[in-house]
């Protein structure tokens, strides 16, 4: 920015007058207890003996694992949820609130709860879990399969619900128009109606990402906090910390940096806003 | 239903709540349909897009396109506001329906380049839509629907939203365009300019029902309706005599006399009432006066000076009666030229 409009946008004054203190003050209050937690927790880290705590082979596991799974989640969100939002967009049936309802149930489960239910359905003796185990010898509970699958459950909801959102935003007409055109729905989708709503799509598939990297609660609860194969990120440095604060803080400072740094490259390529 | 071969638009549509429209056109026929907002121009079109649900039937050609879908139906739509896929070039929107009906993609695009030239505007197809103005995207949009080969091209309002030297220049090039198409075409518009020089019949819609229809000569002359008297710009009257049978009177503007005091002559073609607007009208100004029903009168500039035709003025108005033009509100469906 040149100093000519950075002086030209101090001395610009809102025409409608101030911003009322009735506002304002909760507003800076707000912006405060979501950024001084990052910050203390930045200054409580003692940098002498970061790069050790860095160096730790737990660390790189879990972060790889935590990477990977997260990835994996956001995958199986996209290719699960991208057609539920598109019928929720698109398609008007019988039971349509109902399904967005069912589908949006898990945003507002506790997690410890999701980890309790997926118990029940994938675990060795659930629902779907003791016939599966018949079957092909194979269980969710304990593996990295059993970590992307409480991701998704998580995160699911996120994505269906942001995607359906970037779809309705993207006009139906030029469906309509692809149509009396000749395409076909599925050409329609995939040439119209996908790329018109691809930023939104995009921010919804970094949200559920975001979402599987920070979960805890379904994760622990349903796979318990083996290193190697279920232990992430949360989970140990929920562990860590009981032990060595100073790890601890390591471990959250490369969550953060991770966190952010995905946020701000996602956002100067697709979320276009300043 | 099994109906004789004929070719052209036999139309006997419903939808709900929204239109009843009967039409019968030749291959090569131009009809445009004018009416009021909410009088059910849209629906029509779309319902012979297929776009909404409609009851009835739409011969084209001998098919019935209410049987169809709307991918299967060989229509062209030009939408209001054109709908260019915005993420798509010039070329691509325009080689978009071809390659849906599985045209190879280098055929699809060598049918795109040529419409692009036929239209003038072959230079731009790598442009995306935003980077096109009005009538460069109307033009797209236009040969868009024409990729498919359509059997019926459907046209709203496509002169809308474009400044007037780009409708008129657009307006010429359509006409020529038209003149080479041997399909249908269906003009929806609100300018009585494009009924008058594009369209070889009219259909008049009012709250959903065909209020007239016509050659472009014979509505103008005897509108039917107060919203096409209004559009060709000629007063309207509406009696209904002791026997219930209705009778429409139109003159223009231009013979209306305008005075202070009660004129002589026939009191069925006085009209009192007080000034609404007045307004500049060529060369001369026209006033619009507040009586049963509301008229326009069009005076010299002096004439308005000396009279002091300002809002507000109380006048009397009359018209000579070989100056009026009477008619039957059931004379329509005169197609024929006179």
């Amino acid at each position: 920015m040149s100093p000519r409009t950075q002086s030209q946008r101090s001395h610009r004054t809102d025409p409608l007058g101030r911003p009322p203190l009735l506002l304002l003050v909760p507003a800076v209050l707000a912006v405060a207890l979501l950024v001084v937690p990052l910050l203390a927790m930045l200054a409580a880290i003692d940098w002498r003996t970061l790069p050790t705590s860095l160096s730790s082979a737990p660390l790189r596991t879990a972060l790889w694992l935590s990477l990977s799974t997260s990835t994996a989640a956001m995958l199986v969100c996209l290719v699960l949820g991208l057609p539920v939002a598109w019928l929720l967009a698109r398609v008007d049936f019988r039971g349509r609130s109902l399904v967005r309802v069912l589908v949006t149930v898990p945003m507002v489960l506790p997690p410890v709860v999701a980890g309790v239910a997926l118990r029940t359905a994938f675990g060795r003796t659930g629902l779907v879990g003791e016939p599966l185990l018949a079957a092909t010898g194979f269980a969710f509970p304990f593996t990295a399969w059993g970590v992307v699958l409480a991701h998704t459950f998580v995160s699911m909801p996120f994505v269906v619900l942001a995607i359906e959102g970037a779809l309705r935003s993207a006009d139906p007409d030029y469906d309509a128009a692809a149509a009396t055109l000749g395409a076909t729905r599925w050409t329609t989708f995939r040439r119209v109606t996908i790329p018109l709503a691809l930023p939104g799509i995009v921010a919804g598939m970094v949200l559920g990402w975001a979402r599987s990297l920070g979960e805890f609660g379904a994760t622990i609860t349903f796979n318990g906090n083996y290193p190697g194969t279920t232990q992430t990120m949360p989970t140990l440095i929920y562990v860590t910390r009981q032990s060595d604060q100073d790890a601890a803080l390591a471990l959250s400072l490369v969550m953060l940096v991770v966190s952010v740094a995905v946020l701000l490259l996602l956002r100067d390529r697709w979320l276009g806003t300043p | 239903m099994t109906s004789p071969y004929s070719p052209g638009l036999q139309v006997d549509l419903t939808v709900p709540g929204r239109a009843r429209v009967e039409l019968d056109a030749e291959p090569g026929a131009v009809i445009a349909v004018i009416g009021p907002n909410g009088a059910g121009k849209s629906s029509f079109v779309r319902a012979l897009a297929g776009l909404v649900a409609a009851d009835g039937t739409a011969l084209l050609d001998g098919t019935d396109l209410l049987t169809l879908s709307a991918r299967d139906r060989e229509v062209g739509l030009v939408f209001q506001g054109q709908l260019l896929f915005p993420h798509l070039s010039a070329l691509d929107n325009v080689a978009f329906g071809p390659r849906s009906r599985g045209r190879s993609r280098r055929d699809a695009d060598r049918t795109a380049q040529d419409l692009l030239d036929t239209f003038g505007i072959g230079h731009l197809a790598g442009r995306r839509p935003r980077e096109l103005s009005g009538g460069q995207a109307q033009r797209v949009a236009i040969a868009r629907a024409l990729a498919t080969e359509p059997r019926l091209l459907l046209l709203d309002e496509p002169f809308t939203g474009l400044d007037v030297t780009a409708a008129m220049a657009l307006r010429i090039e359509l006409a020529q365009h038209l003149a080479s198409f041997d399909g249908v075409t269906v003009l929806v518009t609100h300018e009585a300019i494009d009924a008058l020089t594009l369209a070889d019949q009219v259909l008049v819609l009012d709250r959903g029902r065909v209020a007239q229809h016509g050659t472009p000569q014979h509505v103008a002359a005897r509108p039917a309706t107060d919203h096409v008297a209004r559009l060709v710009g000629v007063n309207l009257v509406r009696e209904t005599d002791a026997t219930g049978v209705e009778a429409l009177t139109t003159f223009s503007p231009r013979d209306v006399t305008v005075s202070l005091r009660r004129p002589e002559g026939s009191a069925r073609l006085q009209w009192q009432g007080s000034v609404a607007s007045a307004q500049q009208h060529g060369d001369a100004v026209r006033l619009l006066v507040d009586c049963e029903p509301p008229l326009l009168a069009d005076v010299t500039p002096q004439a308005a000076a000396e009279l002091g035709l300002a809002p507000g003025r109380d006048v009397w108005l009359s018209v000579k009666a070989t100056a009026v033009r009477r008619y039957g509100s059931a004379d329509e469906d005169q197609r024929g030229d006179r």
